[in-house]
């Protein structure tokens, strides 16, 4: 047996991820064991992503790595554990609780912390830096506490105007604070973009609510009667009150251990490393921030990531080395586009500079060509970064004759269409060439995108890549004559979306005449639920209307949900899940006369278990009669919209979500959909209806409602995200319309809002101009089919315990009307009845037959 | 008029289940035939075939009520359960989704042969390839 290699990292942060998650896939023989001793209370997460903390996002989905890769037996993953030394000689590395860990490779991978200028005031409290979850946190219940006792808005602000700056100026207005950015430098993100470039962004950035202060130094934070930060002063003389602060003044390399132990250090800091990334030590690797290489350290996630393959590669003998840093980034900052790349500043030599600039629309692009006007060498996007992931790869490539095409907006004309040389890096993030992507699905066989991304690793960090990456497999997967299918079965070889709108304009109605105008053969167990669904969606008609009732799904069918023994349960509706008592006595009393098992369901609503086929109508009859309706809980359709109790009744709530929920479940009642949908709505931020796991939750605010969607519990659970902000209650109504017409429009079969719209070309930003601008120009008829389903809403088991046809497919069987199903047995358990084991048949414990079971109607 | 679907039934053991205007195209229909539950489908060709109405997967009686449909020229049932694909010609299970049936059950369905004389739909337990 070989001896297994222990290799340590100091550090738990992103780099530190990437390396274990590298050496894990790489390492087939599993000759080597990873430590990752991190200071920080948690598994590595997603720095990068910090400021969507604010947004609602929990610690959790920040995580980095899937729990197999924490829990799998080469890897040990030590939280809280803070390495104080390094012993060469002794390959340890001690922690600050005295235990030691022998090392035969050690990888330093500990990141830069916040650094703030030593200044008057900097310990004050109410001054935070922007790092780790841990300042996030603490800054949010800060300023969430002194807003309670000011009762005016918190004053923020920001020093240092660069990337994170504006990042931290947007946390502080997500949280509710107005928010000053103070920059040193003339112009904000100085490092990134040119003076052109950072007018624009300063105009963008103000509109958005944030004020700038350039050209403007910080001298001092003074306290205020309570010792806490309360007033800025600058060197010019001017002041500036504030109740809390952050410093986003830059990064400086965690590199103290590394200097105790003696290692080599860069001029500015850092551990100095080679092209392999090892230092003067044979022994020790350093990657990510710490690292100084090609000298200097490098604040970005994607050279890290970079660094972290490199050292994987060279301890599994690989030859692999730094190819130097891209320091491209392509930003969102309070929904402002900003994106850099390449010679952005244009320092070569001979060097022209291509601007566009829309100062009233604060659009500036500027491009940086070679002297012979061709060649690509950099950029500066502003306000629309739309070409970036196109643009980027193209760095040292020809643009082609009129390279000024590239900077016309969006939709106008036709952008060239250039193919990207193979060595075209489109994934910097995580370094995917043009050619490892067509590799994948040449040599891997990958055929969608999630296929691409598994294979490749392209677009899981940051996404801005991920229309390029479509694009380039879409044309491959065409050169090699494999068509992209989107076919809902063999019969039909259109995708859900395409015979959405081929049914909608050929006002078909019936799957017979569907069928043989856009298909083939009879159908099947695919389609046919779709088109029925279709159907539906369209013309609101009733699901067993003419020959529907054959096409619907096991469920639809008999309108009730089909259970393991094939016996059925049964889910009045309770709008927003207020009831009646008399209502609750009713349902009550029909589980004791049928002996239906009672549970209570997670949408706020009771179930009734063990109905058979020829029992519903009866059932039906008396839920009907007493003024309650179906709940749809069998539909692909909305269920229910969940809600807390709200202002009515609780002492924090702002608005009336009750009621809200309750508008809601009856507007989009009967509501039939590619897959189920369901709603939820909190009285005010503490969420207590948990909307934000649902397709689309409404949580109220001082001002109105915020609307989220997107969210999804099951298999892979999803927050929702955040749509609009602060709307009153029409427009809730109009927006969700819109957004739920759209996805019903759109979506593949069986695809949830949460894939939709990831999936949806341009994500939910595109979406959200889709129903906000309406830049498809189809909100009227989106408005105008909703409020047709409004109208034309009927209950549909009333309509059927009105049709005798109809109700003559609610029998058992088809020569013994009246005899149930005799293979049916239950047991008691904890006073109620359930479906038998087979072991329990056989041994004939079985208690409860269905004869003896009988009814009392 | 006589519409069979399978082989032809004897006269002696076959039971009258139902009248054929009784079933709605590919809307299948329980039997009860004894103890013997069965699965009767009429499609949209006019021909009418009997499966066993057990779900091999589930143990449940339920493929009455699932969907009918084709596979290439193969007409077929879906389970309503777990959504297994059967033929209604042989009884086959041509789509498992990856599921074992139910211990000491065949994933294949017992095909029941059918008659359809005089506007009567009559069913052969006996009989049977
Ligand atoms: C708000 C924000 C936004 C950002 N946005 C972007 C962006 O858009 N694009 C981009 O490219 N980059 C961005 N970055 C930078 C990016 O997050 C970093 O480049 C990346 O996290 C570096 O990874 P790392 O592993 O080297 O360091 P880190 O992620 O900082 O991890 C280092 C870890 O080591 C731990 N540690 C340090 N010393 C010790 C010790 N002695 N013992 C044990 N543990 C120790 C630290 O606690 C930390 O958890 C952003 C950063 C922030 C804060
Ligand atoms: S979300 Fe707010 S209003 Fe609703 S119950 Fe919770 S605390 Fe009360």
């Amino acid at each position: 047996m070989t001896e297994t290699k222990r290799i340590v990292v100091v550090g738990g942060g992103m780099v530190a991820h990437r390396f274990t998650e590298a050496m894990r896939d790489r390492d087939a023989d599993g000759q080597h064991h990873i430590t990752v001793l991190g200071e920080e209370p948690r598994a590595p997460y997603d720095r990068v992503a910090l400021t969507s903390y604010f947004t609602g996002k929990d610690p959790e989905e920040l995580s980095l790595g899937t729990p197999e890769l924490w829990d799998d037996p080469r890897v040990t993953l030590h939280r809280d554990a803070l390495v104080t030394r390094i012993d060469r000689e002794a390959r340890e590395v001690e922690d600050g609780a005295g235990r030691r860990f022998p090392y035969d490779h050690l990888v330093m991978a500990t990141g830069s912390y916040a650094w703030s200028p030593p200044m008057e005031g900097a310990d004050l409290p109410g001054v935070f830096v922007y790092r780790t979850i841990d300042d996030v946190a603490a800054l949010r219940l800060y300023v969430e506490a002194r807003a309670k006792e000011l009762r005016r808005p918190v004053r923020g602000a920001v020093i240092g105007g660069g990337l994170l700056g504006l990042e931290a100026a947007g946390a502080l207005q997500g949280l509710g604070a107005t928010s000053t950015v103070i920059q040193f430098a003339d112009r904000l993100m100085n490092l990134q973009v040119d003076e052109g470039g950072g007018h624009a962004l300063s105009r963008l950035i103000e509109n958005l609510g944030v004020s700038v202060r350039c050209n403007t130094a910080t001298q001092a934070i003074k306290p205020d009667k309570s010792g806490r930060a309360g007033r800025l002063t600058f060197a010019d003389g001017g002041e500036m009150l504030v109740d809390v602060v952050i410093f986003a003044t830059g990064v400086r390399p965690r590199d103290e251990l590394g200097r105790e132990a003696g290692l080599a250090m860069g001029e500015r800091g850092g551990v100095v490393v080679d092209d392999t990334c090892l230092t003067d030590d044979p022994a020790i690797s350093a990657i990510g921030e710490v690292a100084c290489i090609q000298g200097a350290c490098i604040g970005l996630i994607a050279p890290g990531n970079t660094m972290a393959e490199i050292a994987v590669d060279r301890l599994l003998g690989g030859q692999s080395t730094f190819p130097g840093a891209d320091t491209s980034a392509k930003l969102k900052l309070l929904g402002v586009d900003v994106a850099s790349f390449g010679d952005a500043f244009a320092q070569t030599p001979g060097a022209l500079e291509l601007v566009y600039a829309d100062p009233v629309a604060g659009v500036y692009k500027k491009l940086v060509l070679t002297d012979d006007a061709r060649t690509l060498l950099g950029g500066i996007l502003v306000g629309d970064a739309s070409a970036y992931a196109s643009l980027r790869p193209m760095v040292g490539s020809d643009l082609g004759e009129d390279p000024a095409a590239w900077l016309l907006p969006e939709g106008s004309g036709e952008r060239p269409s250039v193919e990207l040389p193979d060595e075209a890096n489109v994934c910097s993030c995580n370094n995917v060439s043009a050619g490892a992507i067509r590799c994948a699905v040449t040599d891997e066989g990958c055929t969608d995108i999630a296929g691409v991304k598994a294979c490749t690793k392209a677009g899981t960090s940051c996404g801005s890549c991920l229309p390029l990456v479509k694009k380039i497999m879409g044309t491959e997967l065409e050169k090699a004559g494999i068509e992209v299918s989107n076919a809902l079965c063999e019969h039909f070889d259109m995708s859900r979306a395409q015979l959405f709108s081929a049914i909608q304009v050929s006002e078909l109605r019936t799957f017979s005449e569907i069928i043989e105008r856009f298909g083939v053969g009879r159908g099947c167990d695919l389609c046919k639920p779709a088109i029925a669904s279709i159907l539906a969606s369209l013309y609101n008609e009733h699901v067993l209307a003419q020959d529907r009732a054959a096409l619907q799904d096991t469920n639809d069918r008999v309108m009730a949900n089909m259970q393991k023994d094939g016996t059925y349960s049964v889910v009045p509706r309770v709008p927003g899940g207020e009831i009646l008592p008399e209502h609750l006595i009713l349902i009550g009393q029909i589980a004791q006369d049928y002996g239906l098992y009672t549970k209570i369901t997670g949408g706020q609503r009771i179930d009734l278990f063990g109905a058979r086929l020829e029992q519903l109508p009866s059932i039906w009859k008396r839920l009907v009669d007493a003024g309650m309706e179906s709940g749809h809980a069998y539909g692909k359709s909305l269920r229910t919209v969940k809600s807390c109790v709200g202002s009515t009744w609780c002492r924090y709530g702002v608005q009336d979500s009750v009621g809200m929920a309750i508008a809601l479940e009856l507007r989009y009642r009967g509501l039939r959909s590619p897959h189920k949908l369901k709603l939820g709505v909190s009285g005010c931020a503490r969420e207590c209806a948990e909307a934000r796991g649902k397709d689309v939750g409404v949580i109220a605010t001082d001002k109105g409602w915020n609307i989220y969607v997107g969210g999804n519990g099951g298999f892979t659970p999803k927050h929702a995200q955040l749509l609009v902000e602060d709307v009153d209650g029409a427009t809730v109504f109009q927006v969700i319309d819109r957004y739920l017409m759209y996805y019903i429009r759109t979506a593949d079969r069986l695809q949830r809002t949460a894939p939709w719209q990831e999936e949806h070309e341009g994500g939910l930003e595109a979406i959200r101009e889709v129903i906000m601008e309406d830049s498809l120009g189809i909100c009227a008829d989106l408005d105008e089919h909703m409020a047709r389903h409004i109208d034309s809403y009927e209950d549909e088991w009333k309509a059927v315990l009105n049709d005798p046809e109809r109700l003559a497919q609610f029998t058992s069987f088809v020569n013994a009307p009246d005899q149930p199903d005799p293979s049916l047995a239950y047991v008691e358990q904890r006073g109620q009845r359930r479906p038998a084991t087979a072991s329990e048949r056989e041994s004939g414990a079985v208690l409860i037959a269905p004869s003896t079971l009988e009814v009392r109607s | 008029m006589t519409t069979t679907a399978s082989a032809p039934t004897d006269q002696a053991t076959r039971v009258l289940v139902c009248a054929y205007d009784r079933l709605t195209p590919d809307l299948g229909v329980a039997a009860l035939i004894g103890d013997t539950q069965v699965a009767l489908f009429r499609l949209a060709d006019g021909s009418v075939h009997a499966v066993q109405n057990l779900c091999p997967f589930s143990g449940a009686s339920v493929l009455s009520r699932g969907i009918t449909g084709t596979r290439g020229d193969v007409p077929t049932i879906a389970s309503p359960i777990y959504k297994q694909v059967f033929s209604l010609i042989d009884g086959t299970c041509l789509v498992t989704m990856d599921k074992e049936p139910q211990a000491g059950i065949a994933p294949d369905l017992v095909v029941h042969p059918v008659t359809v004389d005089n506007g009567q739909v009559y069913i052969d337990l006996a009989g049977g390839p």
